[in-house]
């Protein structure tokens, strides 16, 4: 191919070429058609149902940016903003340096490496709402098993899901002891670094805190990079745990879904994507909501692109660096 | 890049037709009644409820004695199918002959969206008595005039009252007045020596198992709206509701309350705090009088209406029930009707019906058949029933965004975070009106 470069084609080179083009269009088109019609399609209807007051039985009615100006009226979405931004942070580095701490220790485990890996990952199979019930159980106060070992020591264990001071706390634990799958990814970049890589930093008589710090944390920082980036799309899409212990918290946990438990306690738990669905599915104003969902699709898509340049500068940082 | 921009415009184009079509999918709703099914005629009626388990199996025996009338129609009952899917159901074309709603929160939208066709024309043509309903149940299954529903059973709140726990605590009759609901509530509440709450008398959390606005504010006197406005702030009603249960919780200390809440089962499970003899008085719907003789019979209890402030407003009661409708795009919209006019008025199968699962007929010759099962404590529901105090779920377009925004409020005044109630009240009722003006209906 590059040896055609700068000459011009022959005729029958453009026919050639034009084959190719289509040979690869067509290889490539299952994937296009999935793409247009499971994200391009739902992707633009939203952004045009946004401009439309719409309760989802009747056609939509073009209403221009009421649904836009109406978010500056609401006092739900300011918290449910608010509530996930705090996932953002919070859940973002709980989660990428609890998952590297747990591979950090794993990858130094001389024996019983099968078992004890297996059984870190094995939560994250859990089904959400199972495992969100079992945390609620286990963090239950009065009698609860985190409450009763607290008692030991004269502690009373903290309302988890009761009180809005903590109910963020709870459900993160939750999402941290499910996040064997990033734990793994983690892990197998650690198991990556060359050996060479540390017998050089301890004959440079670095020890085991420095060589972690200066020879495992740089050759792993793309894969972090990437379960930053995983987890602030986790937290921006955080739902299931949410509503499930909104209900169980608030004694409701058979009736999961009702609107009037969600966010409980005082609205600490309702999230973004919980209100979004609550104002298309429960209220009946699917306009209203796809503003939301448009307003949270620029957000995420805005900070996927701030971290995957931080990520593409650093891996050219490494090309480029004195190695190279 | 003029190519990109027709690229765009193509797609908002496509997006824009596929979207009309998904919207407009489901047939339209027809104001006229369709005709009764042919004797001979053979069809299947698909119906949705969200019964599971035991009661579905109760549910489809009584949808089955439609077959005494109409032999040649099948019933196809579907379980667990709540309004989501009836909304998604009735989007996709994928619609059921009838649906039945547990809730009557979303009437206001079935009906004004034509979601559930109206009915009106079915009431005319066939010269039913919409006043073998009582006005509570009329109110409920009808959105500013257009009936796009029926009700099958009803649910009525009523006081409950743990014998033992009043006698230890010296009381000698159920609380009648608000005054003698606090003197009990305070009077048959335990503490440890550490401060812990052992037994609450009674337990104020609003939100919390059945203590909530809707319930609670008929016997308060409490009124939703005024004039076509949330009306909260100016009725004295709700201040006082939520005065009262303030009080409770100074009384408690909210911290200690918190804790003693938190700990408790979960309202339909055998761990409920009063089936635990955890909590001495509540309030709470007819349903429950099943589950305490099958949870925990050990619980020596009665029933009573809910205290009030003025003796003249005693008896009043809050009902809410499921709902039956026939959703937009149905394939047999004139054997639907005749099916939702059986279950709605054959009066042995809501007895039947009654009986089995424990809710309160819906119709006054139900509640007057000799066949009905009324024993002490399910008898002070079916009194309230039979009264006209009875008062139903406010109906708005918005879902229960404005129980939630009563909720809500109620839980920050509750824990002290609210300086100025008169302001809150007023703050919440804006919201609403917000929210009921942008729906536009």
């Amino acid at each position: 191919m590059t040896a055609t470069l700068g000459a011009k084609p022959a005729p029958g080179r453009g026919r050639a070429r034009s084959r190719h083009r289509l040979a690869v269009l067509g290889f490539m088109a299952p994937a296009i058609i999935g793409f247009v019609l499971f994200f391009g399609y739902p992707l633009v209807t939203t952004i045009v149902l946004s401009f439309t007051k719409y309760d989802l039985i009747n056609p939509p009615e073009f209403n221009g940016l009421d649904n836009y100006a109406f978010m500056f009226k609401d006092p739900l979405l300011g918290k449910a903003i608010a509530n996930t931004l705090w996932f953002v942070v919070v859940l973002t580095i709980a989660r990428t340096v609890f998952a590297l701490g747990v591979a950090s220790v794993i990858a130094r485990l001389k024996s019983g490496v099968g078992l004890i890996r297996t059984l870190c990952y094995l939560p994250s199979l859990a089904p959400p709402v199972a495992a969100t019930l079992v945390f609620f159980m286990v963090m239950r106060p009065n009698g609860g098993p985190l409450d009763t070992v607290l008692g030991w020591f004269g502690v009373d264990s903290p309302l988890f899901f009761s009180d809005p001071a903590w109910a963020k706390t709870g459900i993160t634990a939750i999402m941290l002891w499910i996040s064997g799958d990033l734990m793994i990814i983690i892990l197998a970049a650690i198991l990556d670094v060359p050996q060479e890589q540390y017998e050089a930093a301890e004959l440079d008589g670095a020890g085991p805190i420095r060589r972690w710090w200066h020879v495992t944390l740089p050759t792993i920082s793309p894969v972090l990079l990437f379960g930053i980036v995983n987890s602030v799309i986790l937290a921006l899409q955080l739902f299931t745990q949410a509503v499930v212990a909104g209900s169980a918290g608030s004694g409701a946990a058979d009736a999961t879904g009702s609107t009037k438990y969600l966010g409980f306690p005082d609205n600490s738990t309702l999230t973004f994507p919980v209100y979004l669905y609550t104002q298309g599915f429960r209220y009946f104003d699917m306009g209203y909501a796809a503003a939301m969902a448009t307003v949270l699709f620029i957000i995420s898509f805005a900070l996927t692109i701030v971290l995957v340049q931080r990520m593409r500068k650093n891996s050219t940082a490494e090309e480029g660096g004195p190695g190279a | 890049m003029r190519k990109h921009t027709r690229a765009a415009l193509l797609c908002v184009a496509a997006a824009l037709t596929l979207t009309a079509c998904a919207a407009g999918k489901g047939g339209g709703a027809n104001s006229d009644a369709a005709a009764a099914p042919g004797k001979d005629e053979k069809l299947t009626l698909t119906v949705w409820s969200n019964y599971s388990d035991r009661e579905y199996e109760e549910v489809t025996k009584a949808l089955k004695t439609f077959n005494q009338k109409f032999p040649n129609i099948e019933i196809k009952h579907e379980g667990s199918q709540d309004d989501d899917k009836i909304t998604a159901g009735i989007r996709s074309g994928n619609t059921p002959d009838v649906a039945l709603s547990f809730t009557t929160d979303n009437i206001g939208q079935f009906c004004s969206s034509g979601a559930f066709q109206p009915l009106k024309s079915y009431i005319d043509r066939d010269k039913v008595d919409l006043n073998q309903l009582t006005p509570a149940v009329q109110q409920y299954t009808e959105y500013k005039g257009n009936r796009c529903a029926m009700p099958m059973l009803t649910d009525v709140y009523a006081m409950y009252y743990n014998k033992d726990k009043l006698t230890e605590a010296g009381i000698t009759a159920p609380p009648k007045t608000l005054d003698e609901l606090y003197d009990a509530a305070v009077k048959a509440t335990k503490k440890a020596p550490n401060g812990d709450i052992e037994v609450a008398g009674y337990l104020p959390t609003m939100g919390f198992y059945a203590n909530r606005p809707t319930i609670l504010a008929p016997t308060f006197g409490a009124e939703w709206e005024k004039d076509g406005k949330s009306s909260l702030a100016t009725s004295a009603g709700f201040t006082e509701m939520m005065t009262f249960q303030k009080k409770l919780v100074d009384f408690y200390g909210y911290d200690a309350l918190e804790r003693f809440r938190a700990g408790l089962g979960q309202e339909y499970s055998a761990d409920h705090a009063f089936h635990q003899g955890k909590i001495a008085i509540m309030v709470d719907g007819e349903y429950r009088t099943a589950f305490l003789k099958a949870q925990a019979p050990q619980i020596k209890f009665g029933t009573a209406p809910f205290p009030t402030s003025k003796n003249a407003e005693y008896g009043t009661a809050f009902t809410t029930g499921t709902i039956m409708g026939i959703p937009k795009g149905a394939k047999n919209p004139g054997a639907a009707w005749e099916l939702i006019k059986h279950l709605t008025f054959d009066t042995d199968t809501i007895v039947g019906l009654s009986n089995a699962i424990k809710n309160v007929p819906s119709t006054k010759a139900a509640m007057e058949s000799p066949k009905l099962e009324v024993d002490e404590q399910f008898k002070t529901f079916i009194d309230l029933a039979k009264s006209d105090k009875l008062k139903g779920n406010p109906v708005t377009p918005i879902g229960d965004a404005h129980i939630k925004a009563v909720t809500d409020f109620s839980v920050s005044y509750q824990s002290g975070k609210v300086p100025d109630l008169a302001a809150g009240l007023k703050e919440v009722d804006k919201n609403i009106d917000d929210l009921i003006a942008k729906s536009g209906k």
